[in-house]
């Protein structure tokens, strides 16, 4: 490490130079997880195609994770008796993401009636002494992938086991991607959605619908969807090109229309025709395992494409959101353009916040074919804590856990080719705890900034505040008590995903929680869980969340263009051509659902709005905020050319 | 200094950078010289606006005037092939008004007062006496003569023959010829072309100082590159006044271009090809497109150049406008943000970092592709920037100028930044060495021409003057103020183009066998820039009013004076075509080494023998689809074809096998882990 010191910082190769840091406690970096696959069987039946929802059963009703509490028994008094919906939280310290106080909570009916101290409550509450310790607002996992179909495939944790691993984290609502296949309806996707995880969810949840193709059609669905389904943000993808990708004209169009409809434009950051040319270039020269998946997936590659839809974000006045937020540079292109007042959030997700990519370069296939998500992992060491820091000081706002882990036989489907392997990790249990130990331990946030960084900002981005992500009166009951002394050591053997590795695997991490409550209910108590598949709820979610769209209509209304006025050129005029040089600006206009062609009245939304500083406002009588850019010398007439 | 342009509204800088318009925030004195949006006056005085021109088809008899002065030339040209005698033109007569006499006077002979006007056979030798050679490096006193033109002798006391010219210089600086590395002379558009050809293009150049121009060829999308090659060589052949250099832009993909582009390389003399990233559905190309040809040209020696905006997100603004009713040239900038360019510049340097490509961005014009440019040479990427006179010179808020005619002659892509910070931005850019070298885009076209967009202006033909401006303009905004000294100077308006087109020492250098393209240059002329007395056709001129300080004095091209005392003597078709060999060393030698190391190489693994799941192909199973039509395809593993990134790769040095490296060298990582290999047969 010092010898390599002076090396340019683009000749360093990995792994060599990360730091002392204890990453794994939990036996060797590279051997497979003992005792991961011993309460696991794995279902070949499960495998097989067209079998999306059998595969629940087997591996669901594990037992409770043994000797998960490390610390001694703390003192509970919970009375068992009267019905569960009343519950009286005394002796907690309220933590929301604005300031942190002590008080009792009463609930009921899945709602927080009261707040205070001596509340006046009900005989024969059931009661929980929280003995001065944190309660905060469950956590908001924004991006989930459970039940996720892949060619024939589905990832392995359905929704009954995916949220029941949210809930074990201290995670009370989930929200998941709905993934349309290119040439199916959105909303018949939707309700395809709903009904899996209605069916089987433990916990809250709502969907963000997946952008794969854009028509006409697809507008009047999106359309649909935020008006009476209750969705309002919606993913593009920059990269799988020829499947899901989008070029940058359709994806100026999907803003466009996003911004008219007041939703979320999400963005999967990669550009897909480098990536692309990349992985066959990758594959030519003999490279087919996992390290070959972020060897063709650069950070470059993702930096680049944040900064364009970033670009067009801007050109649209239409709010961005970047998932997945992986490495540094990507995460230095977000905080560069919060800089010059793009309204743009980023999601780091569970597994950049808590490992690195240097595991792809293991020697066992499988532990390194469980890191293949996209973007990938970073192969720079430093990645994790310098996310874990820019989320710390804002500009990085929200976590999700991009949860969508696929078993080894599954990702085994790339074992000859890297760019087979289906993409996902784990990391909806450990979302919580990973940035607990990573940013709180470490002092880099406060308890606040906590509940703001995992439930707060994400209820204000999706509009779900204050209903979900603070405790109030009136809010849903979600509500975590938090032990910061809490420690444990992630292990796939524990975990309640059905994989059988952990991406964090052997990690110690500090602070867990210690009950969780879920609309009302305990779902977790002393290490048991107590989930009731199908009780999630569906909640809807409205258009313009104020968090966003206040700062987007003072610009729309600040972005009205106007012509310069002129006199008629009457000098000569050159003839031209048949052939001419930008035939149609717009050419895309036939397939373009966003264009009104027939636009009598002005769209107030259709915003003009530019970060470089080109309005005009002129022959108006000057107001406040207006500036007058009328030449002194008056008008010329182009009359009096020559 | 402290003036300020007109009245503008200076109340509300406080504004966010978002919300700010133009020219609300200007602080620096552009125009001296009439009002901001008056006419020119006496702009049209000489020129006369010929109809037969505009018509369609009919390129050879443009202008009366222009045909006058065409074939005025050809007679001077075939007169000077047998007698070698250039003709003096003096359309400069009026360009120092207000200064009474040449400062520094220019004495010719050796006691014998050679005139150089007679054209004797003697003519070809000259002896600079007194001059400070200014070279990129460092700048020392020392006589020069030359002979052929070609630098023989330099030192004091030369042991030069009886008779030869000499010229006094006084002490005044010599600095090698400028050279323009980016021009569009004579380029055709929809059947008519650009109003300044190679004579009239090139001899602007020797009248600001610029002794290369090196031109665009820009094939129409479909036709084949060496034809228009042949067909630009053609027409610079006849005409060009001074050296020049071709550029070819590559307007399409395919096989066939490719191996175009081979020959060219090759046989032609051109290692340096421009690529479109705006002109939607015309000249664009794909991400996929730019990836393949940045490979190819890394492969074969080239500089890939890049006209970096964003063509799809143009062309949905341009439609928006329009649907807006803003049809002016406004219209044009409105569409043509600046972060539109920043974005294009950010996604090229992505690509030909992931090539491992020398990139070259043309036409920096705003603040934040500049911006781009830097951070990307600081992380180590090997790119080039370069401004032109106009993004160095003036602004964008001209766009909105009432007077149609004025607003519409600065239409140019990128569009002038309507930030009036700009110019100054990029001056010190310029002079910090974040931006390499400069060119002028001169691309002109008449009022007439340019009103094909009268009603839309995204038909309104694209380009700027700025050939004869660029030096002159560059030393008064970055010398004269102090942000560079005069080696600087020479190395962004000379020396640093050379070595790009890999031409030095033989262009941009002041050395013993180094061409005779010299200027001797005069730092305290002033003189005020106006379309009545420049070199160019165009009845406007950008740069209309501004007062620059600095100017040639005399220049030499070839070994002959061609600028004197204000007059020109030039000749049509003199110009050589200059030949540009692949691998610059000056971008080639970091690339090369960095292809070294770049090799990948796998893990080594045991088979996975586990349970596979089944799984349908329905999507997602070609990654790369568009390998179909990729002629870049190769089923060789090339060596060349680099993984390189800059992205702290781990792959560089790939974990090396015990037995084939002992002994860990400095330099290289062991990434094996501690554990040893692990068979995945371990699974249960």
């Amino acid at each position: 490490m010092s010898t390599a010191g002076e090396v340019p910082a683009f000749f360093k190769s990995m792994g060599s130079d990360s730091p002392a840091r204890p990453r794994q406690k939990f036996c060797g970096m590279f051997c497979p997880v003992e005792g991961s696959s011993d309460s696991k069987t794995l279902d070949f039946d499960a495998l097989s195609m067209c079998r999306g929802k059998s595969d629940g059963g087997s591996g669901c009703e594990a037992p409770p994770p043994p000797s998960q509490r490390q610390v001694a028994q703390q003192a509970w008094m919970i009375d068992y008796t009267v019905c569960s919906d009343r519950l009286l939280i005394k002796g907690g310290k309220i933590v929301n993401d604005d300031q942190s106080f002590c008080a009792d909570i009463y609930m009921e009916d899945g709602v927080i009636k009261q707040i205070g101290e001596n509340l006046i409550v009900p005989g024969g509450v059931k009661t929980i002494d929280a003995h001065g310790r944190m309660l905060m607002p469950g956590g908001i996992d924004v991006h989930t992938r459970f039940q996720m179909p892949d060619r024939g495939m589905t990832s392995a944790d359905d929704f009954y086991q995916g949220t029941k691993a949210a809930l074990a984290g201290g995670t009370t609502m989930i929200i998941d991607h709905v993934v349309p296949e290119p040439g199916v309806s959105l909303i018949s996707a939707f309700e395809q959605w709903r009904e899996w995880a209605d069916s089987k969810s433990c916990c809250d949840y709502s969907l963000h619908v997946d952008i794969t193709e854009w028509h006409r059609g697809i507008q009047e669905e999106m359309e649909a969807l935020v008006k009476d389904h209750g969705v309002n943000s919606f993913l593009v993808y920059l990269a799988y090109k020829d499947i899901f990708q989008l070029t940058d004209a359709q994806v100026y169009e999907v803003f466009s229309v996003i911004r008219d409809l007041g939703a979320i434009a999400q963005v999967h950051a990669e550009n897909g025709d480098i990536v692309a040319e990349e992985q066959r270039r990758i594959l030519e020269q003999g490279i087919t395992g996992p390290e070959g998946h972020v060897l063709s997936r650069p950070e470059e590659v993702e930096a680049e494409a944040v900064n364009r839809s970033v670009t067009v974000a801007n050109q649209t006045n239409c709010p961005l959101y970047v998932t997945k937020v992986m490495s540094k540079s990507a995460a230095d292109v977000i905080a560069q353009a919060r800089k010059k007042g793009t309204v743009v959030y980023g999601e780091p997700i569970t597994a950049s916040l808590g490992t690195d990519g240097s595991h792809y370069w293991s020697k066992n296939w499988a532990k390194a074919a469980a890191y293949v998500t996209s973007p990938p992992l970073s192969p720079d060491p430093t990645t994790p804590d310098y996310l874990n820091s820019l989320l710390s000081c804002g500009d990085l706002q929200v976590t999700g856990s991009a949860h969508c882990p696929f078993n080894t036989a599954q990702r085994a489907v790339g074992k000859d080719d890297f760019s087979l392997i289906p993409e996902g990790v784990n990391g909806t249990e450990e979302r919580m705890s990973i940035i607990w130990d990573k940013c709180v331990v470490t002092g880099k946030m406060d308890e606040n900034q906590f509940v703001a960084v995992t439930s707060t900002n994400a209820a204000k981005i999706y509009n779900l505040y204050p209903r979900k992500g603070r405790i109030a009166v009136g809010s849903d009951a979600d509500l975590v008590l938090w032990d910061p002394d809490f420690t444990k050591i992630i292990s796939a053997k524990s975990h309640n995903s059905t994989v059988e590795y952990n991406i964090f695997e052997g990690t110690e991490v500090r602070g867990g929680p210690l009950v969780v409550i879920s609309q009302g209910k305990i779902v977790l108590e002393e290490g048991n869980l107590h989930t009731t598949e199908g009780s999630g709820r569906y909640v809807a979610r409205k258009p313009f969340p104020d968090y966003v769209y206040k700062r987007i209509k003072a610009r729309s209304r600040l972005a009205e263009l106007r012509g310069v006025p002129r006199g008629l050129y009457d000098g000569p005029v050159c003839e031209v051509s048949v052939t001419p040089k930008t035939m149609t600006p717009a050419s895309s206009a036939k397939t373009s659902p966003a264009k009104q062609p027939n636009q009598p009245v002005r769209n107030l939304h259709q915003s003009g709005f530019s970060l470089s500083g080109a309005q005009v406002d002129d022959n108006i009588p000057r107001r406040n905020t207006q500036r007058i850019v009328a030449p002194p010398g008056g008008r010329a007439n182009i009359t009096s050319l020559g | 200094m402290a003036e300020r342009r007109g009245n503008w509204d200076m109340a509300e800088d406080d504004l966010p950078v978002y919300l700010a318009r133009p020219g609300t925030a200007d602080q620096v004195p552009r125009q001296k010289y009439g009002g901001l949006f008056c006419n020119v006056e006496g702009a049209f005085e000489s020129k006369t606006i010929d109809f037969d021109a505009l018509s369609v088809g009919q390129r050879g008899s443009r202008t009366p005037r222009t045909a006058k002065r065409e074939t005025g030339q050809e007679a001077r040209s075939s007169a000077s092939d047998s007698k070698n005698s250039p003709c003096v033109e003096s359309p400069a007569a009026n360009r120092r008004e207000g200064k009474d006499s040449p400062q520094v006077e220019i004495r010719t002979g050796g006691g014998k007062e050679v005139l150089q006007n007679l054209g004797d056979e003697k003519s070809d030798r000259l002896l600079i006496k007194g001059g400070r050679i200014v070279n990129d490096d460092q700048s020392f006193h020392a006589d020069i003569y030359l002979e052929d033109g070609v630098i023989k002798q330099i030192g004091d006391n030369l042991i030069v023959p009886g008779g030869v010219k000499t010229i006094e210089a006084n002490g005044k600086m010599v600095i090698p010829g400028g050279i323009d590395i980016h021009t569009h002379f004579q380029m055709p558009y929809r059947g008519t072309t650009t109003v300044d050809d190679f004579a009239q293009g090139s001899k602007a150049a020797l009248a600001g100082g610029t002794t290369m121009i090196v031109d665009h060829v820009i094939p129409e999308p479909g036709s084949s590159l060496m034809e228009a090659y042949d067909q630009w060589r053609q027409w610079a052949d006849e005409k060009a006044c001074c050296d020049y250099s071709l550029h070819v832009d590559i307007t399409h993909w395919n096989d066939s271009i490719k191996q175009e582009v081979d020959n060219l390389i090759k046989e032609k003399g051109v290692n340096s090809f421009q690529v479109y990233m705006a002109y939607k559905d015309y000249y664009q190309m794909s991400n996929s497109e730019l990836y393949e040809i940045f490979t190819f040209l890394a492969e074969r020696g080239g500089i890939v150049q890049v006209h970096a905006e964003n063509g799809e997100i143009i062309a949905e603004e341009q439609a928006r406008m329009l649907q807006m009713g803003i049809t002016g040239p406004e219209g044009h900038v409105l569409s043509r943000p600046e972060e539109l360019e920043a974005e294009a510049v950010f996604r090229a340097i992505t690509i030909a970092s992931q090539t491992n490509c020398p990139l070259y961005v043309t036409r920096v014009m705003s603040k934040s592709a500049a911006d781009i440019i830097s951070q990307a040479r600081k992380r180590g990427n090997v790119v080039f920037g370069e401004p032109i006179t106009a993004s160095l010179g003036t602004d964008g808020t001209h766009y909105w100028s009432k007077n149609w005619a004025k607003a519409a002659s600065f239409v140019t892509s990128p569009p002038l930044s309507p930030d009036p910070t700009t110019p100054d931005y990029l001056n010190t850019l310029l002079s910090s060495g974040d931006l390499s070298v400069t060119g002028s885009a001169h691309c002109t076209f008449s009022v007439s021409q340019k009103a094909i967009g009268k009603d839309d202006f995204t038909q309104i033909p694209e380009g700027v003057n700025g050939v004869e401006e660029r030096m002159t303009l560059i030393w008064d905004k970055a010398v004269t103020t102090g942000k560079m000294d005069e080696n600087m100077f020479v190395a962004v308006t000379s020396t640093n183009a050379a070595k790009i087109l890999n031409l030095y020492p033989r262009k941009g250098r002041i050395a013993v066998g180094s061409d005779a393209d010299l200027v001797i240059w005069d730092t305290d002329s002033l003189r005020t820039i106006t379309a009545k007395t420049h070199n160019s056709v165009a009845e406007y001129n950008v740069f209309e009013g501004m007062e620059l300080r600095g100017a040639p004095l005399v220049v030499i091209c070839q070994g002959k004076i061609v600028l004197e005392d204000g007059n020109m003597h030039v000749t049509s078709g003199v110009g050589r075509f200059i030949p540009c060999a692949p691998y610059p060393d000056y971008a080639y030698k970091r690339v090369k080494a960095r292809k070294q190391l770049a090799v990948l190489r796998a893990v080594p693994r045991g088979m996975y023998d586990g349970p596979v799941s089944e799984f349908s192909m329905s999507r997602g199973g070609t990654p790369s689809a568009s390998a179909r039509t990729s002629p870049t395809k190769q089923p060789v593993r090339n060596l060349h074809q680099s993984g390189f990134s800059l992205a702290g790769n781990p792959a560089l040095c790939g974990p090396p096998t015990p037995d084939d490296i002992p002994i860990r060298p400095a330099g290289r990582r062991i990434v094996v882990p501690p554990g040893g290999r692990s068979n995945i047969t371990s699974l249960s």
